[in-house]
């Protein structure tokens, strides 16, 4: 068990409330009325022999628990306060410390036991107040007890109490506050030296860039704790849960004196704590089934810390039985979370990531350590929270690891400053993935279209593109750049590229929150302040990512298009009709949605209140013109008229669809091709009417999602068609 | 029962307005302004004061007064109000004008809407009225007007 720091904190506190306990009951001889002196001495005392107690030195918790009797008479009334009972209870003060300075040395109490001491106390808790108290020996001709420690007392080494002192966080705050100023002072001076050819300045520069270096080192220093700080409870937790469940676990820790900023401590002990329970509660197996699979039959987790790369990285391992796929998808299935085809082509990866989903667990039964279904998807919006992440490795049999990165700090971060149009932005450092400069003609050609969608293809998948300027509405640069400057981001679970003007460089940057006025931007995450003393904001990418439609707003519906994005690809090759649709782009529908493919001149075209029909077959066939339907959503005002190129005398080509039974005219541009594809480069849409986007036949294709085009372009069957028929019968 | 009250008064579109004095943090000149886009337009920008993150408030877009023209700089009075500080942009700022109650009216009936939340009335003085604002509220939930 790892606990020298709840020792430490032990020692620092009891130090001072020694101390202060010296002087109250010092006062209280002098005023022995006081019931508030003598409370404050005895929760004093009662702390010390409780911690002590905890901890499990028994001297001090001894003394302690006797002289809190004392004082409890004390309290009661039922003794009177002289000054041999003030010495006893210094004397026995005395003892605490002594065996405290010996904890602090040697790490255990000396062992000796002050039994003199011990007998007095006695003696005079039995005495009950009638025996007088000028009987106790007076103390100072005690030896054993009050003999000070030979190894501490001739030590002229600071003790622990003597070199740490407690600091309120919000001075530290606001110290952190400004060094971060000081360090844009820095920046500004180190700027405005290089403009000048003066050795002095830049001496003196040189020599501020390296204190300031070392200040807003030392001072973040102050703020950080070691993660052993959440750690330390662990142990125990995992006592506790392992007997509740009949279980046998050790844990074990590593590096827990990496250091992490209190702040991000705090706000990640609860994920922690969770992915503890979630690993005794359901990685460890029984002691028996351990054994039937070769084990060692206490399961063993183990918690490791360390730096990396200017993160922390956490990792929580268990040897237990690691999480089945299989099980997962079982599990996924019968909560209808997934549809079984979808569950079909998903990797192994993808299976184990379904467990972050909102209302997912795979405990059997519910306990009441875990399992209820709400726990993995809230560690993992906690983490993400902080700037960190979460990753998942498991091997069936062998164990399970989640993997914490998680930053160092909150208040100073590393963020890439890009222009668009005249501002200066700055994105978060974790955000990035990475950055793709497209030069020059051919640069600007390899950004494909899906249906006015910009997409670029990286390494044969599809990236979303997001235009800063378009979605902040701060136009366009004045000179327009050589290269296309994409920087890939990560939003959640997608990553989209976000094109911005120019690419800058990158910064250590102070976050500030924004005022009140703001917060209702979720664009931004902040602003901070450049070298030059200028304003700028912070990009919130999951914001941005939300504005531009890149992800969806709400969780559950973040789920479903999760699903309907592994829904797509399956193993077998399907059928698609592919056809021109609007704006010259390809489009296709699965073909075992194609009733009929037809040509109608243009002439049988009608207009039936608001919806276009033909007649056809005897009846009335709706017609969805695709590009209206659309296009409605872009071009905000919605033209009734066909379009001129459907100017009487051509025909236009219809493709019949068979949706709820009932038959619909889908009128696109062009009927290009049947082709048989197994479509497995896909990206989900972001709008409406489109169900994913795909390589087919070696092109860019948007997959048509008949159901929502219908709803689009507004086509109802019961209702709008009766009418239309009869008037269709009068023209006749 | 007179008890004297002191305002900073500020000019927006030749009328003269009034603050709480001890709402009043300071009053600097035109600083250079970074502008917040997607922002109701009420907000001008963030400007950078003394390396705190303040959101200036455009008070003649929030008052539903004529746009100042591009040439003339605002002036910050930068207030202390509920939601922060903020700074109020003005055209041109007045002297400290100490007055007391006895001066003062409510706003008119026929004041209109949305102005008429912010201003709580105004003082008689000599040759002008002085409109008295009401901090919180010229510098409160600035979406709200987005959809104006």
């Amino acid at each position: 068990m790892d606990e020298p720091d709840i020792i430490r904190e032990f020692l620092i506190e009891s130090s001072e409330n020694l101390a202060q306990l010296e002087q109250e009951i010092v006062q209280l001889e002098k005023d022995p009325k006081n019931p508030d002196l003598l409370g404050s001495i005895f929760r004093t005392i009662h702390t010390v022999k409780g911690t002590g107690g905890m901890l499990a030195f028994s001297g001090i918790e001894r003394v302690a628990h006797l002289c809190e009797n004392l004082l409890s008479q004390l309290r009661n009334g039922l003794i009177e306060l002289t000054p041999a009972l003030v010495s006893i209870v210094l004397e026995s003060v005395d003892a605490i410390k002594a065996e405290l300075s010996a904890i602090e040395a040697t790490g255990a109490e000396r062992g000796t036991s002050p039994d003199d001491l011990l007998a007095r106390l006695k003696a005079v808790n039995e005495a009950k107040g009638k025996a007088p108290f000028a009987s106790a020996p007076p103390p100072a001709t005690k030896s054993g007890p009050t003999a000070k420690d030979p190894d501490t007392s001739g030590s002229t080494a600071r003790t622990v109490s003597d070199s740490s002192i407690r600091v309120d966080v919000s001075l530290l705050d606001r110290l952190m506050n400004l060094v971060g100023e000081l360090v844009l002072a820095r920046n500004q001076i180190i700027q405005f030296g290089a403009l000048r050819e003066d050795s002095a300045l830049h001496a003196s520069a040189q020599r501020l860039d390296l204190i300031t270096t070392e200040l807003q080192g030392g001072v973040t220093k102050t703020r950080m704790q070691p993660i052993g700080v959440v750690w330390d409870k662990f142990p125990r937790l995992v006592r506790d849960l392992a007997a509740a469940s009949g279980k046998s676990i050790q844990i074990e820790m590593d590096g827990a004196d990496t250091e992490l900023d209190k702040t991000i401590i705090e706000s990640i002990k609860d994920p922690l704590t969770h992915l503890i329970r979630n690993s005794c509660d359901h990685g460890i197996e029984m002691p028996a089934d351990r054994t039937k699979a070769g084990k060692r039959a206490q399961g063993t987790i183990s918690l490791r810390g360390y730096h990396e790369g200017g993160q922390v990285n956490i990792e929580i391992h268990d040897d237990g039985a690691g999480i089945s796929p299989q099980r997962l998808k079982e599990k996924a299935l019968q909560k209808g979370l997934l549809r079984s085809e979808q569950a079909e082509r998903m990797s192994e990866r993808e299976l184990l990531d379904l467990i972050f989903l909102p209302g997912f667990s795979t405990a059997d039964k519910v306990t009441n350590i875990s399992g209820r279904g709400v726990g993995m998807d809230v560690v993992k919006t906690n983490i993400e929270r902080i700037g960190g992440t979460v990753d998942l490795l498991s091997q069936t049999g062998q164990g399970t690891t989640f993997k914490l990165k998680i930053p160092l700090t909150l208040a100073i971060i590393p963020g890439l400053v890009v222009t668009s149009g005249i501002e200066r932005f700055v994105i978060p450092q974790v955000s990035l993935v990475e950055l793709i400069a497209l030069q020059g003609e051919t640069g600007r050609s390899l950004i494909e279209s899906v249906h006015g969608t910009p997409m670029y293809r990286r390494r044969g998948k599809l990236l979303p593109l997001v235009y800063l300027n378009h979605v902040l509405g701060t136009g366009e640069c004045d000179t327009p750049a050589e290269s296309i400057s994409i920087v890939v981001l990560q939003a959640e679970d997608r990553q989209f590229g976000l094109v911005v003007d120019r690419i800058n460089d990158t910064q250590e940057i102070v976050v500030k929150p924004l005022g009140k006025h703001l917060k209702g931007l979720n664009c931004y995450a902040g602003a901070c302040i450049m070298g030059d003393g200028s304003v700028a904001l912070i990009l919130d990418v999951t914001g941005v990512a939300q504005r531009a439609s890149v992800i969806s707003e709400d969780r559950t519906r973040g789920r479903e298009k999760i699903a309907e994005a592994v829904a797509g690809p399956r193993e077998e090759k399907h059928s698609f009709l592919l056809f021109a649709g609007p704006d010259g782009s390809r489009m296709a529908v699965p073909l075992d949605l194609v009733a009929r493919l037809e040509e109608l001149p243009s002439a049988q075209m009608e207009k039936s209140g608001t919806q276009w029909v033909a007649q056809y077959r005897g009846g009335i066939l709706p017609i969805v013109h695709l590009r209206q339907a659309l296009q409605e959503r872009r071009v905000k005002k919605r033209s009734e008229a066909m379009p001129p190129d459907h100017a009487a005398g051509t025909t236009l080509q219809v493709v019949v669809c068979t949706h709820e039974g009932r038959q619909v005219g889908l009128l696109v541009e062009q009927i290009l091709d049947i082709v048989e594809e197994s479509a497995e480069l896909r990206y989900p849409a972001s709008r409406e009417g489109i169900l994913y986007s795909a390589v087919i036949n070696g092109k860019v294709t948007e997959l048509v999602d008949v159901a929502a085009v219908l709803r689009m372009g507004k086509v109802k069957f019961s209702h709008q068609i009766q009418p239309a028929e009869d008037r269709a019968q009068v023209a006749h | 029962m007179a008890t004297p009250k002191q305002f900073c008064s500020f000019y927006l579109d030749k009328l003269l307005f009034g603050v709480d004095l001890g709402r009043v943090q300071e009053v600097i000149r035109s600083l250079n302004m970074t502008r917040v886009p997607l922002a109701s337009d009420v907000v001008s920008g963030l400007i950078n004061l003394r390396g705190q993150i303040v959101t200036a408030v455009d008070l003649r877009r929030r008052l539903q007064l004529e746009l100042r023209s591009s040439t003339v700089l605002p002036m910050n009075v930068v207030v202390r109000s509920v939601d922060g500080v903020v700074s109020l942009l003005v055209d041109e700022i007045g002297d400290v004008i100490e007055v007391d109650d006895g001066t003062f009216e409510g706003p008119p009936e026929t004041l209109r809407g949305s102005v008429r939340s912010m201003i709580l009335g105004v003082h008689k003085l000599d040759k002008k009225l002085m409109h008295v604002l009401d901090t919180d509220k010229a510098c409160e939930s600035l979406e709200k007007t987005d959809s104006q």
